[in-house]
């Protein structure tokens, strides 16, 4: 996307809450951005660096469940429990990195969600955290220069953190690290000889996407005030890989774009009424995930480049 | 703790393997034959199972509703074969986990529209009892019914592989699929067949396994997570690697649950055993291939040379 382009969408976003009446869509919209972030660091692992990651929950499970937990233990002050989330998924994405990426292939697949199981489980085992019934929080962490309770001014947060990760990664992607771990994707052997540290190279990029969606996992417990161990379930890790390759593999705005595009795609199956559609199928709103299965189905099928490889092959033809 | 209880648990273990195996068997083969990543494998396995549940109590009888389940789901997966999964083959891995969890989404949320979340599936009341196994060892009549199966299964799979035609043409294909295709082997059918006979393998596990657990949407999605844990386990493409990989993880999984709380009871506190016993029993099957796969990063037997 270009800067134009790009400036119109900043000010359509900052100008969406003046505009809006129902709070309904705003904490929709939040919750788009919160899973765009998300989607955004696995795009650094999985279109950047060509590590296809299927544990990615694990990161941002990590993230959620320790923010709630310093929330739950009465350290309120996002000035604590943030920075902690953060460090302690970028933890986590060093230590299960630093084995997983010893595999390749489709054995660093299985590993990578083999650790997000076990995380999983461990987590559905705490039961002095809420065990498999999850936590609930009694409110969002205090202590930033606005006060998180209000709905608008967590849009604007979420807002400004999915900005500054869309530019990192921008600013990433076209710096030397950035060239790095592009050329390891294209070919890790040619990259090993001329003399890069490939393995230290893949660890940082994991780590740095890691701690990125351990950020966004604490804005996804902040959001709904509630975690459960299904923000570390395997199909979590699959639907932000989903967002990703439905957004554009290896492409800025892929996160962004998928994440809206499925998040959209299942509310406005679920929440918008097609007469004709129901004339035939009148209960076909409770289904809403058997029309996002056919229309993914339909993507793989027939548009294999997903939402913005669609539009970039348009401009070149 | 007395023999009898380690030698139940161990047959417990054993039986859970074999059920597994029928899953992985299928699923190994499609991974080692055609790189495919099937996501969509523990649909199939809630499919049989809600089948079978459905014609059983159609039936009346289990063993008719169960052997008609068999070839229902075999053919539903030969269909999806043709249909979908066979324009993935050459795709990358990525376009494969897409697609296949879109089939998840659809299988899912079909079933429900289908039969509702959940169907009964009772135990055939010929079975629900014990027998004495050996004197004053009491098991259940039903879970020796499915070790029985499962271990007919596996012998059946293992001739059929190693000492037919057939067989000898999916060996060929998982080690070289290339050269295999050189030779003149009908990869495409020879692959719609076997889509067929792992869907089948499934269905046998979901209808014996339906009774003992939940029959349910989204029941397929854990264990298919343990099948692959097995496959990479027991090296992608080997059926023998399958076989040991399934009756491990089965083991490892039923015994560490059944003895590690009383295990750590011996050294922490019991409020600190019975919280983690459990926490790191669920996770021993992980743990076992994180440490079989750094030992051996292409599993117990690879296929490929």
């Amino acid at each position: 996307m270009d800067r134009a382009a790009t400036l119109v969408v900043l000010a359509l976003a900052l100008a969406f809450p003046l505009a809006l009446q129902e709070t309904y869509y705003l904490s929709f919209a939040s919750r788009i951005l919160v899973y765009a972030l998300a989607a955004t660091s696995l795009n650094l692992i999985l279109g950047y660096g060509g590590m296809i990651s299927f544990g990615h929950a694990a990161f941002v499970g990590t993230g959620a469940y320790v923010s709630s937990i310093f929330i739950a233990e009465g350290v309120t002050s996002a000035w604590i429990g943030w920075p902690a989330a953060v460090a302690a998924s970028a933890l986590a994405a060093l230590a299960i990195g630093a084995v997983s990426l010893r595999t390749r292939g489709v054995y660093f697949i299985m590993i990578t969600l083999a650790f997000a199981q076990t995380m999983f489980f461990l987590v559905n085992s705490m039961k002095a955290y809420g065990g498999d019934e999850g936590l609930s929080l009694p409110a969002r962490a205090s202590g930033l220069p606005v006060d998180l309770g209000g709905d608008v001014a967590f849009y604007y947060v979420a807002l400004a953190a999915l900005g500054a990760g869309v530019y990192g990664l921008h600013r990433l992607a076209h710096s030397r690290f950035g060239r790095v771990i592009q050329a390891i994707r294209e070919n890790e052997a040619r990259a090993e000889a001329i003399g890069f540290p490939v393995y230290r190279y893949k660890l940082a990029c994991f780590v740095l996407a890691g701690a990125v969606g351990g950020l966004a996992g604490v804005l996804l417990a902040s959001h709904g005030k509630y975690v459960n161990p299904n923000v570390l379930h395997w199909t979590q890790s699959g639907t932000l890989m989903v967002m990703v390759i439905l957004g554009g593999v290896g492409r800025l705005w892929g996160g962004v774009i998928g994440a809206a595009a499925l998040l959209g795609l299942e509310d406005l199956i679920a929440n918008h009424r097609v007469e004709w559609l129901a004339s035939v199928l009148p209960n076909y709103q409770q289904h809403a995930s058997l029309g996002v299965g056919i229309v993914l189905l339909a993507i793989v099928l027939f548009a294999p480049q997903g939402i913005a490889g669609a539009f970039a092959r348009r401009r070149r033809a | 703790m007395s023999w009898v209880l380690i030698l139940e648990q161990f047959l417990n273990g054993l039986q859970f393997g074999l059920m597994l195996f029928l899953l992985a068997a299928g699923l190994t083969l499609v991974f080692g034959i055609m790189d495919m990543i099937n996501l969509a494998h523990g649909s199939l396995y809630m499919l049989g199972a809600f089948l079978a549940a459905a014609l059983v109590q159609a039936t009346g009888s289990f063993a008719l509703g169960v052997l008609l389940a068999i070839p229902a789901t075999a053919a539903i997966g030969m269909l999806l074969e043709v249909s979908v999964l066979r324009t993935l083959y050459t795709r990358d891995h990525l376009s494969q986990v897409l697609a296949t969890f879109a089939l998840i989404l659809i299988f899912n949320e079909a079933v429900r529209i289908v039969w509702g979340p959940d169907m009964p599936l009772p135990m055939p009341a010929a079975l629900s009892g014990p027998v004495e196994l050996l004197p004053g060892m009491f098991y259940p009549a039903y879970r020796l019914l499915i070790i029985g199966v499962g271990a007919a299964v596996a012998v059946l799979l293992y001739l059929l592989v190693a000492r037919t035609r057939i067989g000898m043409l999916v060996r060929a294909g998982a080690s070289n699929r290339e050269m295999a295709l050189a030779m003149g082997v009908d990869v495409r059918r020879l692959f719609t067949l076997l889509f067929g006979v792992g869907a089948a393998l499934c269905a046998v596990a979901g209808a014996l396994l339906g009774p003992l657990l939940a029959v349910q949407v989204g029941m397929g999605e854990n264990i298919l997570i343990l099948a692959f844990v097995v496959i990479v386990i027991g090296g992608i493409g080997s059926i023998r690697g399958a076989l040991v990989g399934a009756v491990l993880v089965g083991l490892v999984d039923t015994i560490g649950r059944a003895f590690l709380p009383l295990l750590f009871g011996l050294f922490f506190q019991p409020r600190v055993a019975s919280a983690a016993g459990p926490a790191i029993a669920s996770v021993l099957a992980y743990l076992l291939m994180v440490v079989v796969l750094y030992f051996r990063p292409r599993g117990l037997f690879p296929a490929r040379g």
